[in-house]
């Protein structure tokens, strides 16, 4: 049953071949029995999930005809849920419990899906390694000596795993392409603005998006269909009529035009991937695609300005976190600004200190022209960049990351190595556009991850892009090894 | 030497608007701590801030009101630095794009001159919760019920001359803003607070001296005097051969001086940059046009139309004017009474006069415009005398009811009956044959002064209800007579 992907459950469900609430208790079990293994979830919450189940079925039998009713998901523990933790993977959120849900967990919870739990994850989203998380490291199903990619590395693994058919994620700088590509599965952050921000806590406002991470486009269709909505709560919404992803995915790629940007084949790939990525150009071309090379020529300015904007955002995102109202309070302050700094000091990990600091240090008086106006000045190239290429092509094709997953520790010493891991997916963010990767084979028995990059709006075109490549492929569907 | 003081002021206005600038939670005034806070208000993580239109209407009709710009393109930013009053860890200003832009307005001084107060700009924002210091055994409270209020900071340039200008400029910034009816301009309560840059120099002296920012100073007459003690200060140390160190000061009321505040508050570095959860806020020809026919008729055009319409003084103009309530009073008193010279003088001395003395706003006078225009006519029909009206006015401010009814319990109706007034004459004429006999005697010139005392005791006789042109003529006449 763990097996099926979201559309297979979802007839399993109407055809009563089974229960949400058998599904549920199945997924329950896998991840009682398994998770020890991978550290995925930071909470379970069994109760919950067996009275959304019930709620469901009940649904299900007075004919409800929504795809995910009875579905069980995982979220991403950066989702506010109310009445149950979100901790942000962070020492400082470990008790908080929102009293509200992120409108994509109410959007969730109206289209009758079932919560399994909150994943795991690097604390408040900073990091390619699910490395920083308050909770441990989560390790990747196909190699647990091999980190699963993050920031979402709990929701991949998780899915990677079949311990949830389908999870929610985030992606800020990559954040949910990138752990895709490492554990093998289809992962893709929508346009920004498409998806609302409510409910999820903020990392770098403008660059944050929520996603989706499935084992195949069809899934990603299906959990964008209830994921995406225009919401007035969220002043970065836009307000753009919803489709129905799913309406597209069988559309012929003949005459579609692929372009290969040149700068994303460079040093710094990793051979084997190279070869798998062109090996996927040929897939495309035998079904009807044209490819073209094309230049971004600013992509090698989108790390350094990312990791000026990013941090700089984040400084005063995280200034909320001061031990005064909610979250970790360190003993017996004798001060308020010893309240402020030991509360912050053991709330946050190095990782988070790290990037406040430099964001800080971005905006201070006598820097903010030299890098944080430059890295808004070099953000405005980086999307000329790619709106000069959308007029010449319909999607941009490349790898997701460098190289599959590493081994933990081996780029913890070295935070630019780390950050470098994001150098294919950050532009994305940087430009607002809506990116996807999807397993195009296998390195070392480590799944590589090819990424698709859609013009703004165009989910639909991206989803149907990786869904013809995954019809004539079986990439998506090897499964990791512990798994089976 | 001769010492000029120069004087900007940063003024903080709350505005009246129903929710908060960023979040639903209402902005009424007086509700218990931390009723009024939502989760946004809280910052609790996850949540944004959504603009509120009516706070850029409000911040709009500011700006027209002053002649301003107004900002096509507005952005918010994000002032940084930590505070428990303070939510988020930052403050959602405006700063390089601000809503109302250069502007300029007229102050009216004492001796009748103008002064031009120019406007720096006006910017949105919000505001910070409250720090309750005493009750907590030592440990500090916050309510959170102000975080969020909408504000409007309206910043000079350094255009006023003394602590008179500041106070006039502040009371002019005040009358517009209630005018619009985009505060309530409560000083006492916070919904209207002032800023004021000092520096002194040397009349005649382009540079301008180091300034010194006093804080949060919460009353007309507080600023006055703040700015009176400060620019003393200032001189006294220049004078001593000292430099004055530019830095943030606080008023103290009760010992009525300056005094500095932890210098380690001013070093702050506030790290703004535009806040990525508020796109900037665009405002098309149309959204402002329309705003700006429904205008209210703003302080100086009343003015003037005050000195064309009824023929008033400037001054006296100016000063009903000063308020939309009390100019609004005397304009129904003017009308229904037909008499607006009257109307002006009753409401200025008179009604000032009681509602200073018992301390009551115009809004609770315990009669209406139309009652004083009530009394206003029987004064110019006769029924009543000048003097006599003052009682009646009394009864009014004790909520007796309206003039005629007071009139006629009281029995106050001026006698003008001719053969009750002739009988009062015989009789005051009769009973003082000295005076009579002087008055007959003396020449012509002399005459209308002695008649004075054969009216006061006729009016005295009658309780003051004699009608005194009547008295006057059968008087004379009967004078003559003998």
């Amino acid at each position: 049953m763990h097996t099926k992907t979201i559309a297979q459950l979802a007839d399993a469900l109407r055809s009563k071949e089974i229960t949400s609430v058998e599904l549920t208790q199945h997924f329950l079990d896998r991840i009682a029995a398994l998770d020890s293994h991978y550290n995925s979830f930071i909470t379970v919450t069994p109760d919950i999930a067996l009275a959304q189940a019930r709620a469901a079925d009940e649904r299900l039998a007075a004919g409800d005809t929504s795809p995910l009713c009875g579905i069980p998901i995982a979220h991403k523990d950066i989702f506010c849920t109310q009445d149950v933790r979100t901790s942000c993977g962070s020492k400082m959120l470990d008790t908080f419990i929102a009293p509200y849900n992120a409108t994509i967990v109410e959007n969730y919870l109206k289209a009758g899906a079932v919560m399994l739990g909150k994943t795991n994850m690097d604390e408040f989203a900073m990091g390619s390694s699910n490395e920083t998380s308050y909770y441990g490291p989560v390790k990747n199903p196909w190699n647990t000596n091999c980190v699963p990619g993050g920031s979402s590395g709990g929701s991949a693994a998780a899915v990677a795993a079949l311990l949830a058919p389908g999870a929610t994620a985030s992606d800020t700088g990559g954040s949910i392409r990138q752990p895709a590509a490492l554990c093998g599965l289809t992962g893709i952050k929508p346009t920004y603005g498409r998806v609302s921000r409510w409910g999820m806590i903020a990392f770098a406002s403008s660059l944050d998006q929520a996603g989706t991470l499935t084992r195949s486009a069809e899934d990603a269709a299906l959990m964008l269909n209830v994921m995406a909505s225009f919401d007035d709560k969220d002043s970065t919404c836009v307000d753009q009529p919803l489709e129905d992803y799913t309406a597209t995915l069988n559309d012929s790629l003949t005459g579609l035009t692929i372009g290969i940007p040149e700068e994303y084949f460079s040093e710094g790939l990793h051979p084997d991937t190279a070869k798998a990525v062109q090996a996927a150009i040929k897939t495309y071309e035998s079904l009807g695609a044209k490819t073209r090379s094309i230049s971004l020529p600013h992509t090698h300015l989108a790390v350094p300005a990312y990791y000026v904007i990013a941090p700089a955002e984040c400084s005063a995102n995280l200034s909320r976190f001061d031990g005064v109202r909610y979250g970790h309070r360190c003993d017996a302050p004798k001060d308020l600004t010893d309240l402020y700094k030991r509360s912050r000091s053991e709330g946050f990990g190095d990782e988070v200190k790290r990037r406040i600091l430099v964001g800080t240090y971005a905006l201070s008086a006598g820097y903010y022209d030299a890098y944080y106006n430059k890295a808004q000045q070099v953000r405005r190239l980086i999307k000329q960049d790619f709106v000069d290429a959308f007029k010449d092509v319909d999607v941009i094709l490349g790898p997701t990351s460098p190289s599959p997953a590493f081994e933990f520790g081996s780029k913890t010493q070295d935070p630019v190595a780390m950050y470098l891991e994001d150098i294919y997916t950050i532009a994305t963010n940087l430009a607002g556009l809506p990116g996807l990767s999807i397993p195009c084979g296998l390195v070392d028995n480590k799944p590589v991850g090819l990424q698709l990059i859609g013009n703004y709006f165009a989910e639909g075109k991206l989803l149907n892009v990786a869904h013809q490549f995954q019809l004539a492929t079986d990439f998506h569907q090897q499964l990791a090894p512990a798994t089976a | 030497m001769e010492w000029e003081t120069v004087i900007g002021l940063e003024i903080h206005v709350q505005l009246a608007t129903k929710s908060k600038i960023f979040s639903g939670a209402s902005t009424a005034f007086g509700a218990a701590a931390n009723t009024q806070a939502c989760a946004i208000d809280l910052a609790m993580p996850g949540t944004l801030p959504v603009a509120n239109e009516e706070a850029f209407r409000f911040a709009v009709m500011f700006g027209l009101a002053m002649n301003s710009e107004i900002g096509k393109r507005s952005v918010f930013e994000r002032k940084n630095y930590f505070y428990p009053d303070l939510p988020k860890g930052y403050q959602t200003t405006q700063l390089e794009e601000p809503i109302v832009g250069p502007g300029v307005t007229n102050i009216e001084l004492a001796d009748g001159s103008q002064r031009a107060v120019r406007l720096h700009h006006a910017h949105l924002e919000e505001d910070a919760g409250k720090s309750l210091h005493e009750d907590y055994q030592g440990m500090s409270g916050i309510d959170l019920n102000r975080a969020g209020t909408p504000l409007i900071e309206i910043v000079s340039e350094p255009d006023m001359r003394s602590a008179e200008e500041a106070v006039a400029y502040l009371k002019k910034i005040h009358s517009i803003i209630t005018y619009l009816g985009i505060s309530d301009g409560e000083m006492s309560q916070g919904s209207m607070r002032c800023d004021a840059n000092v520096s002194v120099r040397l009349k005649g002296e382009e540079k301008l001296g180091n300034r010194c920012e006093i804080k949060n100073i919460n009353s007309f007459k507080f600023v006055e005097k703040a700015i009176k003690v400060e620019a003393e200060r200032q001189i006294e140390i220049i004078e001593d051969g000292g430099k004055i160190a530019q830095e943030t000061r606080l008023y103290d009321a009760d010992k009525n001086e300056t005094r500095s505040m932890r210098s380690k508050e001013v070093a702050n570095d506030y790290r703004y940059f535009p806040c990525p959860d508020l796109l900037p806020v665009i405002l098309d020809d149309d959204y402002i046009e329309t705003i700006r026919r429904t205008l209210p008729e703003l302080p100086d055009a009343k003015l003037n139309r005050f000195v064309s319409e009824y023929d008033l003084s400037s001054y006296d103009a100016a000063v009903l004017t000063t308020d939309r309530v009390t100019a609004d009073f005397f304009e129904t008193a003017a009308k229904v009474s037909n008499e607006p010279k009257l109307a002006a003088n009753w409401v200025m001395v008179d009604l000032a006069g009681y509602l200073n003395k018992s301390d009551t706003k115009l809004g609770e006078c315990p009669f209406t415009a139309e009652q004083l225009a009530g009394l206003i006519v029987r004064i110019k029909d006769g029924t009543i005398s000048g003097k006599i009206a003052k009682q009646v006015f009394e009864g009014m401010c004790n909520g007796e009811g309206d003039a005629d009814s007071i009139i006629e319990a009281r029995g106050l109706k001026q006698v003008s009956d001719t053969g009750a007034l002739e009988k009062l004459v015989n009789d005051v004429i009769a009973n003082n044959p000295a005076q009579v006999q002087n008055y007959v005697s003396a020449d012509d010139s002399k005459r209308p002064k002695m008649l004075g005392f054969f009216v006061g005791q006729i009016m005295k006789a009658s309780k003051g209800q004699a009608n005194p042109q009547a008295v006057n003529e059968i008087l004379l006449k009967k004078l003559n007579e003998q």
